[in-house]
C-alpha cells in the first residue's frame, strides 16, 4: 500500500527567489529582524556598560577622564592601527547596530499594527506584560532622541546646544552641560527610559536568540535587574553629582 | 447571583459592532460561564431576539472552540482555564462583565463573539505533521524515546488551538501556537528529519498572518494549557539554524 | 432469508473461512484500483474526528480525490479530542499473555455477545498497526524511563494493553490524524470544507452519489457529488440532552442516511458511564466525565437512611452503605461500568442520593489517603481532583466526590457489512456512527481503537473494492433531479423551522426529550415505561413542529437553527431507540430490561431469542420502522453469562 502512494512531501517553496545571501533573507523575516535586534542590542548594551564604566573616571578628577577620552581617540590599538581608526571602527559599528535596531523595530511595529488593525474596544487587563515590555517603543524613541542630543551636546559641541563646549575638555564640558538643570533633567529621564529599555531587552534577548535552558532560565530576570541597576545607577549618579557639587 | 453583561454584538464580518448591555439574573454560582450565556440566550430567544453567538463545543476545555475576552483577559480571570471551564463562583454578585471577541487580523470576526481561526490550519498545512503514509510505520517500540523527551513533547502537544495566545499578545503574534506545534514534532525523533524545513515553512505562514513577538509573556498566562514560552525560544533558535541550513534551496 | 448480507468472507462451500486469516485473505481477494486510476474517483467524507480524518488522510495518500466535511471551524475540534483514558492494542509489550485473540475475546465478551465476530477479530488484528502508525506520526505516547512505550490496565481487562498520552489520548490521536489530513490538504489531495453541515444524502438509482450541505456561516445550501460517500459523524448520546458528548454532537447525518434507506442497528445500546459529575441545576448544559481510574482507590457509598441531610463527615461509619462492596464482594468498587451505573441509579431512586439535588453518590478517598498517604493519592489523581474542584468548587481530598452516571457512548448506529458499507450502495459508515464492533457494551479504551481501525486500515481497502468496477461510470451531475429534490427537502425544512415562530426554545424540547429517554430508556428499561415513551415522544415531536421558536434568518450564522434541525432528528431517533429497546426483551450490556434479570437482580441475556442484530428500515414519515434481523453466531467465543459477585 505504501509503495503505491505518490510522493506528497510538501516542501515549502523558496521564500525569496534569486541569489540573495541567506543573512539578508533572514533579515527579511520577522524572526530574522528580532534576531538582528537582539544582536544589535547586545552591541549597544556593551557600549552602554563601557560608557558608564568609563565615565566613572569623572570621580577621579578632570585629568583622569580627560586622559581617558584622549586615550580613546589616540591610543586605542595604537600603534597597530593609526590614531582614531579604532575609535571610528567602533563608532561605525555602533551606528550600524543602531540603524539596524531602529529599522527592525520600526518594521516590526508596522507589522504588529497590521496584525491588529482594530484594537480591543474594552479595557485590556494585562497579566504578564509589564510596563517595561509594553513601552519599549516609547523608551526607545526617548533614548534615540537623547542620543542625538547627547552627541550634539558633548561629542560635536554644537554651538546651539552647548555654547561652552571645548575640544578635548571632556570633564569641563560634562560639568558645564549637566550644571544646567533642564539638561540634567532630560539626562535623568532618558536614563530611566534606557533602564526600562535594557531591563526588558536583556531578559528578552535570551528568548529571541533561543538561549534557553530550564536550569538557568530563572537567572535571566535577576541578570536583567542586576545589569540595569548597575548601569543606570552609575549613569544617574553623574548629573546628581554635578548638581550637588560633588563633582565640579 | 445577578450580573450585568456588556457583550460585543456584531451582525457580520463587514458591519460595525458595538457593546450591548444585558442583565443576567438568577445565575447559579455553580453554572459555568457558558451556561450563564446559554441562559441569557434562552431568555433572548423567548423575547424574540437573536441569541449571542459564541463558539463552544466540548465544554471540557479540550476542543479549543471556546474563548472570549472576559474583562480584558482571554478566557477570563482564572489561570489555566478555558472559558468553558470557568465557573460563575469566580465572580461576585453584582459584577459587571465585559465580553469581547478575540481581535487580530488573522482572526476576523464572523458574528458577535465568533472569529475565524482558519490561519491556524494553514500553519499546520505548512509542515505541522510528520510525512508518513498509513502503513509505512515500523513497530512502535523500535524507536525509543527518553521519558523526559516524550513528556516535554507532550507539554507542547497539549495546545488546543484556541487562539488565546494571539488574543492576549499586544502584538497579535501567534508565536506560542506555532512554537508549541513545532516543539511537539521537532523534539521527537519521528519529527527530526523534517525539523528545519518544517520550522522555516510554518514560521513563514505564521508571519504572513500574525504579528511579531516582543517577549512579554502575556500569551503564556492566557494559555488554558499553560504552555511555556520556552518553546518560543526553541523555535527562534531552530529558525535561524533552518535559514542557514536551507540557504541553498533559496 | 433476510435482505441483510453481512458479506463476511465465505469459502467455496459457503462456510465462513477461518477468522485468523480471514482479513488477510480477503484483502487479497478484493479488487484493487490501479494507482493511476485512483485520482479519477472522488470520495466524500463527512466528519473529521478520528475515523473521518484518518480515512480522508489515508485515501488522500492513496491518491483518491477526497472532500472532507466538518461543521466545526477546524477538523481538529471533533469530539474524539475529549477522550481521556487511552487506546487498546494487542501488542503484548508487557509479556502478560495478551494476544490478538485475547483482545478479540475480551471485546466480544465485553460486548455481551451481541457483535459480529468477524469484524471484531479484524479490529483486534489492526489494533497493533494503529499504535505503530500513531507513534510514527509523532503522537507523544507515555514512555517508560528506558524509552519504551508505557501501558496501563483499563476497564477490568486482565492484561495491561492500554496506550495513553497523559489524560489526553484522544486529543493526541486526533491531532495525529488531523495533521495527516492537513498534509494531504497541502498536497492538494484532500479539500476540507469547514462550517459545512451535511443535511441530506443524495441517492441516485439506489447509489449514494452525493450530499447536501448548509454552510453554517452564510446559510448557503450546496450540492456535492462523489463516487462514494463515507459518514464518520459520531454517536447520538446527546439524544439524552445531558451527556458527556460535546454540545454539537448529533445524529442528523446518520438519521438523514437512515431516512434515505440505510438501516439503523441496535439503537437501544447506549453506554452510561458511572463516574460523571452530577448535574448541579436544571440549566446544566452537559456532564463532565471523571476518569474511571478513580474507582481504583475511591470507595462508593450513600447514607443508609433515606433523606439523611448531614454533611458526609458527620455520617458515622455504621450509617454508611458501601453498596457495591456489600453486593459484589469480589469486585467491589471495580465492577463493570453498566453494573456500577445501575446500582447508583437504584440507590438514588430510593431517595438516598447525596448533594443538593440528591442526584449523586459519594466517591470517597478518605480511606485511600489514610492508607497510602496524601501525597500518593494526590500524585495519582491530582489532575482529576483539580478538574473536579474547578467545576464543583469542592476539594475532593476533604469532602468525598459526588458522582453519577451519564450517557457517553452509543454502540448502536448505522448497520454496516464487513466492508463497512450500509444498506445503501456506496454509502459507508465508520467510527462511532456505525454499529459494528462493540456489541451491546463497549470496553474502555476501545472507541479510539475502532475509529482509527476503520479509518486507517479497513475502509481504505474496502472502498477500493467497491470502486474498482466503476471506473467509467461518469458523473450524474449536480443538476440531476435527485440533487434538486434533496436540496428542496433541506430548504423546505429550514424554512419551516424558521416559520413556526412558536413559544418555546429548541433547548426546551431537547430537555423534555432527554427526560423521557433518561427515565424510560436509560439505565433500566421496562415494557410499561417504553410503551409510555412510545406515546410521549411523537406527541412531543408534534408539539415541537407546532410551537418551537427559532429566531433569526437562515442566511447567517444561526445556532438556534442548527440546534433545531438536530433536535428534530433526535425526536425521531429517540422513538427508534425506544422501539428497539421494547423489541429486545432481554438484558444485554448497556441495555437492561427489568423483565430479564436473575434472582439477584443481575442482567440476564436471552441467547435463544435475541442473538441477533436489530436493523431497522425506514418506512416513511409517521410509520414504524420495519425490523430486520442479522443472526449472530459465535464460533470462537462461546457465549457465557457475566458474573461479578
Amino acid at each position: 500500500m505504501a509503495t503505491a502512494s505518490p510522493a506528497t512531501t510538501a516542501t515549502p517553496p523558496p521564500q525569496a527567489p534569486g541569489q540573495v545571501p541567506w543573512i539578508v533573507q533572514l533579515y527579511g523575516t520577522a524572526l530574522g529582524k528580532k534576531y538582528a535586534m537582539a544582536i544589535s542590542g547586545i552591541l549597544g548594551l556593551g557600549y552602554i556598560v563601557a560608557h558608564m564604566v568609563g565615565n566613572l573616571k569623572m570621580y577621579f578628577g578632570a585629568e583622569s577622564i580627560d586622559g581617558y577620552s584622549e586615550w580613546l581617540r589616540e591610543g586605542l590599538l595604537y600603534p597597530i592601527l593609526p590614531h582614531t581608526v579604532m575609535l571610528w571602527i567602533l563608532r561605525l559599528g555602533l551606528i550600524a547596530a543602531l540603524v539596524v535596531h531602529v529599522h527592525a523595530a520600526y518594521a516590526l511595529t508596522v507589522m504588529n499594527r497590521r496584525a491588529r488593525p482594530t484594537g480591543y474596544q474594552s479595557e485590556r487587563h494585562y497579566v504578564a506584560a509589564d510596563f517595561a515590555s509594553r513601552t519599549m517603543r516609547w523608551t526607545g524613541v526617548i533614548v534615540l532622541l537623547f542620543i542625538a542630543f547627547h552627541l550634539a551636546d558633548l561629542t560635536w559641541g554644537v554651538e546651539a546646544v552647548n555654547p561652552a563646549w571645548e575640544e578635548g575638555a571632556a570633564y569641563a564640558n560634562l560639568v558645564a552641560s549637566l550644571s544646567r538643570p533642564p539638561v540634567a533633567a532630560f539626562y535623568l529621564l532618558a536614563n530611566l527610559a534606557l533602564g526600562l529599555h535594557i531591563y526588558h531587552g536583556i531578559w528578552s534577548l535570551f528568548q529571541t536568540l533561543g538561549w534557553n535552558n530550564r536550569r538557568f532560565n530563572s537567572y535571566r530576570r535577576s541578570l536583567a535587574i542586576g545589569v540595569t541597576v548597575v548601569v543606570i545607577g552609575g549613569n544617574l549618579s553623574f548629573p546628581i553629582a554635578v548638581l550637588t557639587g560633588v563633582v565640579g | 447571583m445577578n450580573l450585568t453583561l456588556q457583550v460585543w454584538r456584531q451582525a457580520g464580518p463587514d458591519v460595525p459592532g458595538s457593546f450591548a448591555t444585558y442583565e443576567a439574573t438568577d445565575i447559579s454560582a455553580d453554572a459555568s460561564f457558558l451556561e450563564m450565556l446559554d441562559l441569557v440566550n434562552e431568555r433572548l430567544v423567548l423575547d424574540g431576539d437573536e441569541p449571542i453567538e459564541f463558539s463552544h463545543d466540548c465544554r471540557e476545555g479540550i476542543c479549543g472552540s471556546c474563548g472570549v475576552m472576559i474583562n480584558g483577559v482571554p478566557h477570563g480571570p482564572q489561570r489555566g482555564t478555558a472559558t468553558c471551564q470557568l465557573h460563575m463562583r469566580t465572580f461576585a454578585d453584582g459584577d459587571e462583565i465585559v465580553i469581547e471577541p478575540w481581535r487580530a487580523s488573522g482572526f476576523p470576526i464572523v458574528k458577535d463573539l465568533v472569529v475565524d481561526r482558519s490561519p491556524f490550519d494553514e500553519i499546520i498545512q505548512a509542515g505541522g505533521y510528520v510525512t508518513v503514509d498509513t502503513g509505512q510505520a515500523q513497530d512502535a517500540n523500535l524507536t525509543q524515546i527518553p521519558k523526559e523527551t516524550a513528556d516535554l513533547a507532550m507539554d507542547a502537544a497539549a495546545c488546543i488551538g484556541c487562539g488565546a495566545c494571539v488574543a492576549a499578545c499586544p502584538n497579535g503574534a501567534a508565536q506560542l501556537f506555532t512554537s508549541a506545534k513545532l516543539a511537539h514534532l521537532n523534539l521527537l525523533p519521528q519529527g527530526d528529519a523534517e525539523r528545519y524545513e518544517r520550522t522555516e515553512s510554518m514560521v513563514g505562514v505564521m508571519e504572513s498572518y500574525f504579528g511579531s513577538c516582543t517577549n512579554m509573556g502575556e500569551c503564556e498566562t492566557a494559555c488554558p494549557k499553560e504552555i511555556s514560552i520556552d518553546f518560543i525560544a526553541m523555535m527562534n533558535k531552530d529558525y535561524v539554524k533552518a535559514k542557514f541550513r536551507n540557504r541553498r534551496s533559496a | 432469508m433476510s435482505v441483510l448480507d453481512p458479506k463476511v468472507p465465505l469459502d467455496d462451500d459457503g462456510n465462513e473461512v477461518a477468522i485468523q486469516t480471514m482479513w488477510e485473505d480477503h484483502k487479497f481477494d478484493m479488487d484493487l484500483v490501479n494507482p493511476a486510476n485512483k485520482r479519477k474517483f472522488s470520495v466524500i467524507v463527512v466528519g473529521t474526528g478520528l475515523a473521518g480524518a484518518s480515512a480522508a488522510a489515508t485515501m488522500g495518500e492513496l491518491g483518491y480525490d477526497v472532500d472532507a466535511f466538518t461543521f466545526h471551524d477546524s477538523p481538529r475540534r471533533a469530539h474524539s479530542i475529549a477522550a481521556q483514558g487511552g487506546i487498546n492494542a494487542a501488542k503484548n509489550y508487557r509479556g502478560d499473555g495478551d494476544s490478538i485473540f485475547r483482545l478479540f475475546y475480551d471485546t466480544v465478551k465485553g460486548g455481551d455477545f451481541r457483535s459480529r465476530e468477524a469484524n471484531v477479530y479484524r479490529l483486534a488484528q489492526v489494533s497493533n498497526d494503529i499504535i505503530d502508525q500513531a507513534a510514527a506520526q509523532g503522537v507523544p505516547f507515555a514512555r517508560e524511563y528506558g524509552g519504551m512505550l508505557a501501558n496501563r490496565s483499563f476497564g477490568g481487562a486482565q492484561v495491561s494493553r492500554t496506550f495513553y498520552a497523559r489524560g489526553q489520548t484522544g486529543q493526541q490521536l486526533l491531532l495525529g490524524a488531523y495533521q495527516a489530513l492537513e498534509r494531504q490538504v497541502a498536497a492538494g489531495k484532500v479539500r476540507t470544507h469547514t462550517h459545512k453541515e451535511m443535511l441530506d444524502i443524495v441517492v441516485v438509482d439506489g447509489r449514494a452519489r452525493g450530499i447536501i450541505c448548509r454552510d453554517l456561516i452564510t446559510g448557503e445550501i450546496t450540492r456535492h457529488e462523489a463516487n462514494a460517500v463515507v459518514l464518520a459523524t459520531g454517536g447520538y448520546s446527546n439524544a439524552f440532552y445531558l451527556s458527556t458528548n460535546a454540545m454539537a454532537c448529533n445524529a442528523t447525518a446518520i438519521w438523514r442516511a437512515h431516512r434515505r434507506g440505510a438501516f439503523f442497528a441496535n439503537a437501544c445500546y447506549t453506554q452510561i458511564h458511572p463516574t460523571a459529575i452530577p448535574a448541579s441545576d436544571e440549566f446544566q448544559s452537559k456532564l463532565t466525565l471523571m476518569s474511571e481510574s478513580l474507582r481504583n482507590d475511591g470507595r462508593i457509598w450513600v447514607p443508609t437512611e433515606v433523606g439523611d441531610d448531614r454533611a458526609p463527615s458527620d455520617i458515622p461509619e455504621d450509617e454508611r452503605d458501601y453498596y457495591l462492596e456489600r453486593k459484589y464482594p469480589s469486585f467491589g468498587n471495580l465492577v463493570p461500568r453498566d453494573v456500577a451505573s445501575r446500582n447508583a441509579k437504584i440507590v438514588v431512586d430510593e431517595g438516598r442520593g447525596v448533594g443538593p439535588l440528591k442526584n449523586g453518590v459519594y466517591l470517597d478517598f478518605a480511606d485511600a489517603i489514610e492508607r497510602l498517604g496524601f501525597d500518593v493519592v494526590w500524585d495519582r489523581y491530582s489532575n482529576l481532583f483539580e478538574m473536579y474542584e474547578r467545576i464543583t468548587g469542592e476539594d475532593p481530598t476533604k469532602r468525598p466526590m459526588r458522582i453519577f452516571p451519564a450517557p457517553h457512548y452509543t454502540m448502536g448506529g448505522l448497520w454496516v457489512d464487513y466492508h463497512l458499507m450500509t444498506t445503501v450502495d456506496g454509502l459507508f459508515a465508520i467510527g462511532e456512527c456505525n454499529f459494528s464492533d462493540h456489541g451491546a457494551n463497549r470496553l474502555g479504551a476501545s472507541a479510539l481503537m475502532q475509529g482509527l481501525a476503520d479509518g486507517y486500515f479497513v475502509l481504505p481497502y474496502t472502498i477500493g473494492n467497491f470502486l474498482a468496477d466503476k471506473l467509467n461510470e461518469g458523473e450524474v451531475g449536480l443538476d440531476h433531479d435527485a440533487f434538486a429534490a434533496a436540496e428542496e427537502v433541506v430548504t423546505a425544512r429550514t424554512k419551516k423551522l424558521l416559520a413556526i415562530d412558536g413559544s418555546r426554545t429548541v433547548d426546551h424540547f431537547h430537555r423534555e426529550l432527554g427526560k423521557i429517554l433518561w427515565d424510560y430508556c436509560g439505565m433500566a428499561r421496562n415494557e410499561d415505561g417504553l410503551v409510555k415513551a412510545l406515546g410521549e415522544i411523537p406527541a412531543l415531536r408534534e408539539e415541537f413542529w407546532a410551537d418551537v421558536k427559532v429566531p433569526g434568518s437562515g442566511a447567517t450564522l444561526n445556532s438556534s437553527l442548527e440546534k433545531a434541525g438536530r433536535v428534530a432528528d433526535f425526536l425521531e431517533l429517540g422513538e427508534l431507540m425506544v422501539r428497539d429497546a421494547l423489541d429486545r426483551n432481554e438484558s444485554a450490556g448497556g441495555h437492561f430490561r427489568e423483565e430479564s434479570q436473575t434472582d439477584e437482580g443481575e442482567a440476564k441475556r436471552d441467547d435463544e431469542n435475541y442473538s441477533y442484530v436489530s436493523a431497522w428500515a425506514w418506512q416513511g414519515q409517521g410509520e414504524a420502522q420495519e425490523l430486520h434481523k442479522e443472526p449472530l453466531a459465535f464460533r470462537y467465543v462461546p457465549p457465557s453469562q457475566r458474573s461479578y459477585k
